[in-house]
């Protein structure tokens, strides 16, 4: 088992307190001076169900989930509804100890409960665990959790045996507890762990498996953040103070924070009957000048692609996020994918033009939203930040003075009273809210309850006070002036962008990918050069306006390049050829759709049996898609 | 100082400040009952003592959305449905505005339901008038919600199987706190009753009767009618849930037996308003959200500050 980082694999059923358990250890090893990074899995249900959390860390930066994982604590799943094997899901109870143990590595760590769990319901167990040089550990955690408290905590008997043989100092672990576990049941959590510890200690081998935490230290201080409080605090700093949703997974996790933190910050959260109605009330706060927000995962995105067209028509600055989960239809809600991309590019009837961004990793979920409102405000369009399920929830370590920024409240080209009696009005007093020049395509605003403001907001085509016209001069002015501002933006993200590149400036091969791939993606090219060959990554963050000369420059840089995405139809290599019109022939997909996120070693594999060795792939959980007419 | 000097300035408001000196003129046909509510709403507008620049006029899409062009207040005409939850966001977001929100039969019956719905359970301190012709009109006379059954047009051939959606009782359910009907043909009513929604303080909602020359000939002009607050045939406490429940079915019956009664049909003024109830709860602030971004000297937080430490 390799020494130098360790992937802790703790699997339950929902309820078991998988989240927050492997939360608190993640933090543990964190503030212990280690990068860490968590991937999770889980069922659409409330109790039962596999889920799991891999908690990987390592003493050098860790960007992405690893391949498979050193250390399992099985905890079975306490509320399998039928444990059986013919049931429809199978033995639900055995599957924390069952389901993808081929994943374990070679001389990896079993921590079972032996209380919930029996091994002879794995499939050759005995056999499987001599091949494999594995360590089993079989300890009643359910009885132990039972005699000290409830049985709910034998998760943290589960930690306390991991500390054991591991050599993890438990008080790091129980520090945490102290700052997050309220009184009545921290100090039963605290007894049951040290027992279990204890217990492990004195009766087991714990010097048998080769495994140990490595050690790190941070060059400063780290905060444990998921994708989605980045996105709300980016938000937040950037003055959002205003918020309508409805709920659905996984778009549902910003919606929370913020709807528990404006009403302190004075703001307004405002939970709704629909998605349509979500987007329209978002519209409403910003017309009068307010920032404001709304957002969905896929299905709920959809019901807003009306009022979407009616910001960009009505020139309402607005910030719709879109957490995408694997489709189509419901799909499978709490599984990530990326198949939401052509979706959020073109939903929306007409002409209507939008800035869409894909932040890659946590900290720049964080600089993405505030670049968002940023755009959408200052050129009072449409702006979605496009995330998934991975990049939602999975929690890593980053520097806490990466968001130590100033806040920066304003509202884009809107006028004060003073400004406005400046500006032309026709003879009754209304305002031109809509000039056909406008520097950037930008004509400046006014807001309800200004004295010498007054216009109509309408989404029919419109004169420059906002009434409705059919002219085709003006239509043809209009048009062209909001079409301009995508140049203006372009120009904007070209000077300061969300684009990363990654490995040696020189190389043969290229590899593009976009959002929350980024860091599985790097990962994999710095094992590829590692292994001799020559590769560096792209990772677009900005898709609309998309970075043409940026993407076209990499592209020139490389012989050939393979497109990674996790969804089935290829859209962003789709989107590539169509926005640039030439490189087809050079760029071949490797693409995942069965629910879980790359993992480095497929795309290492894919990369290396597909286009160095034009070879096919052996597995089936990944797809190679060769270029256009090879 | 206010950004917002429209808001609350005290001088009294001629209802031809709200009429637009140049073209266009409104493009309704002749006889059309949206003339009415245009008129009434000029009338009732000054009468509250709120001037075109703090007011706000929502619309949805119909004949009923282009209200929006011939009366020169802040303006903004959304899509389909939509009126209500742009306007009530409106209303939160700077609650010294006038919110008026507007849409057709089908606009706020239809597509629009189930906004309705809700915006009356909500509350919200705004008014909502619904034009109620019984009929699609700009897109040339389909049948809509409040469609008598049987009524025939191009997409019904045999006459619609559906009976009509119960506007009033619709409101009364949802949790409108003031519901009335009144109609284009009777101008004086349709001032006041618009006068006292605007006054009230939370979810008004009028089904103003606009009858449709073009599309529905064979509809009734809304005549002869009886206003049930004035009417000795009724003696009738708007106050009182039962009773107005009562009275809006018949209402809503007798309309399709050519008998037209309008009116203030329920009142609740002792129900807050949800901008009263987020406040009491602390999930809206005190002073209007929209001033806050005009106010140079406000601080504002930082997530740095406030959240970090937990994620440590």
């Amino acid at each position: 088992m390799s020494q130098d980082e360790l992937i802790w694999r703790i699997a339950g059923g929902s309820g078991d307190g998988i989240a927050s358990t492997s939360q608190n250890f993640a933090k543990a090893l964190m503030r212990s001076g280690l990068h860490v990074f968590t991937h999770r899995h889980y069922p659409s249900r409330i109790r039962g169900g596999h889920t799991y959390v891999e908690v990987r860390a390592g003493a050098d930066p860790v960007k992405s989930r690893g391949d498979g994982y050193n250390f399992l604590l099985a905890l079975g799943d306490s509320f399998a509804r039928n444990p059986q094997e013919e049931a429809y899901y199978g033995n639900e109870e055995a599957k924390p100890l069952a389901e993808n143990l081929d994943e374990l590595r070679e001389g990896g760590v079993i921590v079972y409960d032996s209380g919930l769990l029996d091994p002879s319901e794995v499939p050759n167990f005995d056999e499987r665990v001599d091949e494999n040089d594995w360590h089993v550990y079989d300890v009643d955690l359910r009885s132990l959790a039972r005699e000290q408290g409830r049985e709910v905590m034998r998760n943290t008997a589960g930690v306390g045996v991991t500390c054991a043989i591991t050599g993890i100092p438990l008080d790091a672990i129980e520090e945490l507890m102290r700052d997050t576990m309220p009184e009545k049941i921290l100090e039963p959590n605290v007894e049951i762990m040290e027992t279990a510890y204890d217990l492990v200690r004195e009766e087991y081998d714990v010097d048998a498996p080769d495994v140990s935490v490595p050690t790190g230290e941070h060059d400063e201080e780290q905060v444990l953040m998921s994708g989605s409080d980045a996105i709300a605090y980016g938000a937040i700093d950037e003055g959002c103070r205003f918020i309508a949703g409805y709920p659905m997974t996984p778009w549902t996790e910003v919606f929370t924070i913020m709807s528990q933190n404006l009403p302190e910050l004075g703001g307004i959260s405002e939970q709704v009957e629909d998605e349509i109605a979500a987007a329209a009330l978002a519209i409403g706060a910003s017309h009068m000048g307010v920032k404001a927000m709304s957002g969905s995962s896929g299905g709920g995105f959809a019901l807003m692609g009306e009022p979407l067209g009616l910001a960009e028509m009505t020139e309402t600055p607005l910030v719709l996020i879109e957490a995408m989960r694997a489709g189509p239809s419901t799909g499978m809600p709490t599984k990530p994918e990326q198949a939401d991309l052509e979706h959020v590019l073109y939903t929306s009837q007409g002409d209507s033009q939008r800035v869409v961004l894909a932040p890659g990793t946590v900290a720049e979920a964080y600089d993405a939203s505030r670049r968002a409102f940023q755009l959408a405000y200052e050129y009072q369009i449409p702006t979605m930040i496009l995330y998934d399920q991975k990049l939602s929830g999975e929690l890593t370590n980053v520097p806490a003075s990466h968001f130590d920024r100033e806040p920066n409240p304003d509202i884009g080209r809107t006028l004060t009273e003073d400004e406005l009696a400046e500006q032309p009005h026709t003879d009754d007093g209304k305002f031109h809210r809509f000039q056909h020049e406008g520097e950037g395509g930008v004509s400046p605003r006014s807001v309800p309850g200004q004295k010498g403001g007054r216009y109509l907001a309408t989404g029919n085509e419109h004169s420059p006070v906002g009434h409705i016209s059919e002219d085709p001069d003006n239509r043809v002015a209009q048009m062209d002036r909001r079409q301009r501002k995508l140049d203006a933006i372009r120009a904007d993200l070209d000077g300061d962008g969300l684009l990363v590149e990654h490995g040696p400036e020189e190389a043969e091969y290229g590899v593009l990918t976009f959002g929350s791939q980024q860091g599985t993606v790097e990962e994999a090219v710095d094992r590829l050069n590692g292994n001799g060959h020559s590769v560096k990554a792209l990772t677009v963050a900005e898709l609309a306006p998309y970075p043409v000369e940026a993407v076209t420059d990499f592209l020139d840089s490389v012989d050939e390049a393979l497109v990674v995405e996790m969804n089935a139809s290829a859209q962003f290599r789709g989107l590539t050829q169509k926005e640039l019109g030439t490189h087809g022939e050079m760029l071949s997909s490797l693409l995942k759709y069965n629910g879980n996120p790359f993992e480095p070693a497929e795309i290492v594999e894919g990369f290396t049996t597909s286009i160095v060795e034009e070879g096919d792939l052996p597995g089936h959980e990944t797809k190679f898609v060769p270029a256009a007419g090879d | 100082m206010s950004a917002f000097t429209a808001i609350g300035e005290e001088r009294e408001i001629d209802r031809d400040e709200y009429t637009p000196e140049v073209e266009p003129q409104p493009t309704w046909c002749p006889g059309c009952g949206d003339f009415g509510v245009l008129k009434a709403l000029k009338g009732a507008l000054p009468e509250v003592g709120r001037s075109p620049e703090e007011s706000l006029l929502v619309t949805g899409i119909g004949c009923s959305g282009k209200l929006n062009s011939y009366l020169d207040s802040y303006g903004f005409h959304t899509i389909h449905g939509r009126a209500l939850p742009v306007a009530r966001a409106a209303k939160l977001a700077n609650p010294g505005v006038e919110v008026v929100a507007a849409g057709g039969d089908g606009d706020g019956y239809g597509i629009g339901g189930n906004h309705f719905m809700h915006t009356a359970r909500e509350n919200h301190d705004m008014t909502y008038i619904v034009f109620n012709n019984e009929i699609f009109g700009l897109t040339k006379g389909q049948t809509s919600p409040t469609s008598p059954k049987g009524h025939k047009s191009k997409t019904q051939p045999h006459g619609s199987a559906k009976t009509p959606i119960r506007p009033l009782s619709l409101s009364l359910t949802s949790g409108a706190s003031f519901v009335a009907r009144t109609a284009a043909v009777n101008p004086n009513q349709a001032q006041r009753v618009l006068k006292e929604a605007m006054e009230h303080d939370g979810f008004a909602h009028i089904d103003f009767l606009t009858q449709c020359p073009t599309w529905n000939k064979d509809a009734k002009q809304y005549v002869p009618y009886t206003d049930i607050n004035d009417s000795d045939d009724y003696d009738f406490d708007p106050t009182d849930r039962a009773e107005a429940q009562r009275l809006m079915r018949e209402t809503e019956d007798k309309l399709y037996e050519g008998e037209v009664l309008t009116g203030v049909y329920y009142r609740d003024d002792d129900r807050p308003s949800y901008g009263e109830e987020k406040r009491r709860i602390g999930e809206m602030p005190e002073e209007p959200l929209a001033q806050r971004y005009f106010d140079d000297d406000y601080e504002w937080e930082r997530s740095h500050d406030r959240f970090i430490d937990k994620h440590k």
